[in-house]
Formats: structure tokens, C-alpha cells, sequence
């Protein structure tokens, strides 16, 4: 990446994915005359304050209205602006899916539109704020790119390669203060390219989001029990990285995916459909249960949907347990 | 020759070119009701009103015009043929396969069509949304949405009316083709639009009122002033307007015309005072 100074990688990571998101807004509007930021009443939470104060010109806010700011972004980017509008997560691919529909998968209309507090984040807040369903739902809609960063530096770098990609684009955003910190200010972060942060023959781990940092632990711990692990960062849901897929079925004896996400149409379920047809091991989907929790903390949360460090290990090696 | 002579022989050709391409689509059918009541407010926007023609598609200082009530296309289609931006042939493949005069609107500058639309009260926003960036760009072109009543049940429209008025759009116009039905019938027994132009007057537009099928009284409104706010227009019209079997009757939302009942229809227009 450019322009990226060692200390601001720590304190990115210091804001969490809403911060680091609203810095990459306050980098961009220097190169970027023609940027419009639209939010629905969240430009506190979205980390925007400083950009709303340094570029109060290509700062809008339609207010509580999901639906009409996905309107006004086409609108607006039909006209060459480079517009991205933010809300939660499950506002934008919910409350506003047909003008997601209409607008950015009919007529490609160029909107990068970032969904907040993807996954459990916000599980304290109940399921209303929570978004489990969203990569299922972009998915599903023809024409969109969906980008799924998973530390701070990445958040930046993804929304800088939306911010140059001439088409429309979903961005997850996931995980909480601080996010953890996997990538170096010299790594370039691309449209359509995962990143292999671990390798091994026996096990392949692709995680998204907020899992990976968690993945790379359960690697590690399972590099202990002499399971040897591949672990890819499958930044960019759709389109996969079709060849880091390739790579990852090769050897190994069970391919894994994790998300915080439901195992219905998410991360996992783009795996299943791409190995479905090819010669590939078995996979362990990890992530979210076709159920609903009662409001708790994001930790708790984890637990509850076993997605924690040991439950994914454990999950892990009973799986192994029943392959010949 | 007034405004309004003139005019009315542009009007009366589109009905009876929206009825004879409706009666050749047979089983298919076409979306007439609707059709029939936006044709002299798409005249006059189209021919009187806005700066576009075939040499402008393209240019940012265009008008434009985004039919939101989007299964009003054919209307939007014949003004464009008036205007000489589609040519008479090609009016002949609506509703065909491989057309690009689709049922609903599809997105395609070269004819004109600034927004696929369709799926009702998504309108107003892409208007609020091509207003902005006009500012932004210091842009004098003004953006005209066309919405049915029945439209305005819908939620989104009043989001995007708020926001219109929040930031002052005065580069935004809305007209309303209040023609009184809906699919299911009488707007009033679906759902009761109760004060419609108040509604747009609460909501911080500048409302004015207009005979949605005289050509005069529409152009005086939609020029209208509106400084610092957005301007919305309620066009009192008729669905299926200029034929007496499809006047006020919801079953011609979208309907198939016999070769019977277009003679009869034909001659209706050909006939008919305004």
C-alpha cells in the first residue's frame, strides 16, 4: 500500500473496522475530487466525524432512511461520482435489497456500499443489529463485488481498491476493538485475491473477516498436535480466488471454512458450490447455525455458535477423527 | 399556432400509436390504462419543457427525466419518438425479445432512458441522488421524476421526498400522474392517499396543481418557480384517457386490446375533443 506510515498500522488497528474504515474515507478524499460519502444517521459509530469536519462538501446524510441512501448513492454515482454509503451490515443488504437489486446488480450503477458490524459484533444489541445473513443475500444478487478485510490495514487497503474499481461493491466490515493486526503496511490488497498466511498439507482453513486472526491460532495450536495447516484469508467472497481454492484441495485431507456468518450462503457455502463438481476433500463448514441467539455479548456469542479458538479446534480434530 | 393545438395533435397520435402497438402485443398485452393518462404530461415534458434532444444525450447538461412510474414506458417511448430520439420503426419491437424498448424502462442513454425502473417508489431517491451531484458539479439541469398515486403508498418515496426538501433541491421536480385507480382499483377504497398534494406541501415541497391532460396548464406548472425547494406537481388525469371503455377502469392496468375494441378506440381519439 501507499502513503502508509508504520505507526498508523497500530493505530488503525486502535479504531477496530468502523475506525480504520473512516480513516481510509479521510485518505481517499485527497485523491478522490469526486468522492461522495453518504450515511444513514451512523456517521459517528461509521468513524466519519474527522472526514465529516475536514470534507464537509462530499459528506451527506439522509437520516434513518436505508433505502432512499442506496437510491441517492446510484443516483449520484450515475453521475461520476465515487460514492460509498454506509450503514449496518444488515441494514444495507436487508432494508435496502431491492435498490441493492435494482441499482447496483440491474444497472451495475458503481455504489461501494459498506455494511457495519457484519457477523456478531453488535450481539449485545440482539439480533436486529447483527447481520448473519448478508454475504448469503449479495451473493444471490448478479454484479457485485463483495470484499470481506479482516484487519485494520486491510479494511483500508480493500476500500482503496473499491474506491478505484469502476463497478458496483459490497464491503463486510467485522470485528471489534482493536482489530487485530495481520498484515504489513507493504502488502498491496486486491479485488478477487485471497492471501495464504499459513501453509501445510494436512488441513486447509479458509476464513473471512473476523475468523482469521482466529484461524491463524487454531493453525498454530493444531501445529502442536503435529496437524499441519493451510490458512487462507479469503478476502474477496465473490468473485473467489478460484486458484487459491485450487491450491487449498490439493493435498490436504479436509478443507475447512469459517465465518461469522450462517452456513447458509456465506463463505462456506461459495466453497461448497465451487468444489462441488471437482476432486476435493470434505468440508467442515464453520459458522453460524441456522438459529437466532438471544442478545449477548459478542463473546458469548462466539461461544454459543462455537465459534471460539477451541471450539474450532475441537471441531476440527473430531472431524479429522472420522476420516480415514 | 398555440402551444396547445400543436400539442394535442402530437398527443393524439401517441394515444393511437400506444393503442395499435398495444393490440399487436395480443395475448401479451401492455400496461395501457396507465399509458394513456402520462401521455400529454411526457409531451410536454419531453417537447416543451426540458433542453433534451438527439444531440444532447450525452452531455452533462442535460435535463433529465427518470420515470419512476416505470410501466409507463410506452409513454415515455412515444414522446421519445416525437422528439426524434427513436425512430418510428423501432417502436414496432416494444415488448419484444431483443428489444430495447423493454416493458419497464432499461437503463440506455442512447435513447434517452436514464434509469432502469420498475419496481415502484425508487424514483425520487435517483432523482435526489443525480440533484446532488449536479450542485457538486455546478450544474444548471433540472431533474424531473414521474410518479403514479399509487407509487406514493410506497415508503421509499416519502424518505427520498424528505431528503429533498432537507437539502433544498430546487433542481428537483416531481410530478404526480394521480389518476385515481391502482392495480386493485380505486386508490381511495386500497389504500386512501387522503390530501395527496398536502402530503407534498408537508413534506417541504412547493405544490402546485395542473389538468394532467392539458398541455398549457402542465407546462406553466412545471416551469413554475420553486426557489430553494423542491417543486412537485399533482397532475389530475385519467387512466385510459381518450377511450371510453378503458376511462376510470382498473382492468385496463394492463390490459389486451382486440382488433374490435382498437377500431373503436381509434376512432374515440380520432374524434375526441379534450
Amino acid at each position: 500500500m501507499e502513503n502508509v506510515k508504520p505507526s498508523e498500522v497500530k493505530i488503525w488497528s486502535r479504531l477496530g473496522s468502523c475506525g480504520a474504515f473512516g480513516m481510509a474515507m479521510t485518505r481517499l478524499a485527497q485523491r478522490y475530487e469526486n468522492l461522495a460519502v453518504i450515511t444513514a444517521d451512523l456517521c459517528f459509530y461509521s468513524g466519519l466525524e474527522r472526514f465529516k469536519a475536514s470534507n464537509p462538501d462530499k459528506f451527506y446524510n439522509v437520516g434513518i432512511a436505508e433505502q432512499n441512501m442506496v437510491g441517492v448513492a446510484a443516483g449520484m454515482a450515475s453521475e461520476g461520482m465515487n460514492v460509498f454509503a454506509t450503514t449496518y451490515a444488515t441494514f444495507a443488504s436487508m432494508r435496502a435489497c431491492d435498490q441493492v437489486k435494482v441499482n447496483m446488480g440491474y444497472m451495475r450503477l458503481p455504489v461501494k456500499l459498506v455494511g457495519m458490524t457484519g457477523g456478531l459484533t453488535t450481539g449485545i444489541l440482539g439480533a436486529t443489529h447483527t447481520s448473519i445473513e448478508d454475504l448469503a443475500i449479495m451473493r444471490a444478487i448478479p454484479n457485485i463485488v463483495i470484499l470481506s478485510p479482516s484487519d485494520a490495514l486491510s479494511v483500508v487497503g480493500l476500500t482503496e481498491a473499491a474506491a478505484k474499481y469502476d463497478g458496483p461493491v459490497y464491503i463486510r466490515l467485522t470485528g471489534t476493538m482493536p482489530s487485530p493486526i495481520i498484515y504489513d503496511k507493504d502488502t498491496e490488497f486486491e479485488i478477487g485475491k485471497a492471501k495464504v498466511l499459513a501453509d501445510g498439507d494436512d488441513v486447509s482453513i479458509v476464513a473471512t473477516g473476523a475468523t482469521v486472526a482466529t484461524a491463524v491460532n487454531v493453525a498454530n495450536a493444531l501445529k502442536y498436535e503435529g496437524v499441519e495447516c493451510r490458512v487462507v484469508d479469503m478476502l474477496c467472497i465473490k468473485p473467489l480466488d478460484e486458484g487459491a481454492v485450487d491450491k487449498s484441495i490439493k493435498k490436504a485431507k479436509l478443507l475447512v471454512s469459517i465465518e461469522e456468518h450462517s452456513v447458509i450462503g456465506g463463505l462456506g457455502s461459495a466453497l461448497a458450490d465451487y468444489i462441488c463438481d471437482k476432486k476435493a476433500p470434505p468440508l467442515l463448514k464453520i459458522g453460524i447455525d441456522d438459529r437466532y441467539e438471544h442478545a449477548q455479548s459478542y463473546e458469548t456469542m462466539l461461544q454459543k455458535y462455537g465459534l471460539t479458538e477451541q471450539n474450532i479446534i475441537e471441531k476440527i480434530k473430531k472431524k479429522l477423527g472420522r476420516i480415514k | 399556432m398555440r402551444m396547445e393545438d400543436n400539442l394535442n395533435d402530437v398527443s393524439k397520435s401517441m394515444r393511437q400509436r400506444a393503442l395499435i402497438l398495444t393490440n399487436k402485443l395480443g395475448n401479451l398485452g401492455a400496461h395501457i390504462g396507465g399509458t394513456l393518462s402520462l401521455i400529454e404530461i411526457m409531451a410536454t415534458l419531453y417537447l416543451k419543457v426540458v433542453n433534451i434532444d438527439r444531440d444532447s444525450l450525452y452531455d452533462e447538461n442535460r435535463d433529465r427525466i427518470i420515470l419512476s412510474k416505470g410501466h409507463g414506458a410506452l409513454a415515455q417511448y412515444l414522446a421519445l419518438w416525437k422528439k426524434g430520439i427513436i425512430e418510428e420503426s423501432e417502436l414496432e419491437t416494444f415488448k419484444r425479445d431483443e428489444t430495447r424498448l423493454t416493458a419497464h424502462p432499461a437503463r440506455n442513454a442512447s435513447i434517452g432512458i436514464e434509469f432502469s425502473s420498475g419496481s415502484l417508489g425508487q424514483g425520487v431517491s435517483l432523482g435526489v441522488g443525480v440533484c446532488l451531484a449536479l450542485k457538486r458539479k455546478n450544474l444548471k439541469s433540472n431533474v424531473y421524476v414521474v410518479l403514479g398515486d399509487g407509487e406514493c403508498d410506497e415508503g421509499s418515496v416519502w424518505e427520498a421526498a424528505q431528503s429533498a426538501s432537507h437539502y433544498k433541491l430546487d433542481n428537483l421536480t416531481v410530478i404526480v400522474d394521480k389518476n385515481k385507480l391502482q392495480y386493485d382499483g380505486a386508490t381511495e377504497d386500497v389504500l386512501s392517499l387522503k390530501n395527496l398534494q398536502e402530503k407534498w406541501k408537508s413534506f417541504g415541497f412547493k405544490t402546485l396543481r395542473a389538468d394532467g391532460h392539458n398541455e398549457e396548464a402542465l407546462y406553466k406548472a412545471l416551469t413554475a418557480e420553486h426557489e430553494g425547494q423542491p417543486l412537485a406537481v399533482i397532475a389530475d388525469t385519467i387512466k385510459g384517457k381518450g377511450v371510453s371503455f378503458m376511462e376510470n377502469n382498473p382492468l385496463w392496468h394492463n390490459g389486451r386490446l382486440t382488433d374490435e375494441q382498437l377500431k373503436t378506440a381509434l376512432s374515440e381519439v380520432a374524434n375526441g375533443k379534450r
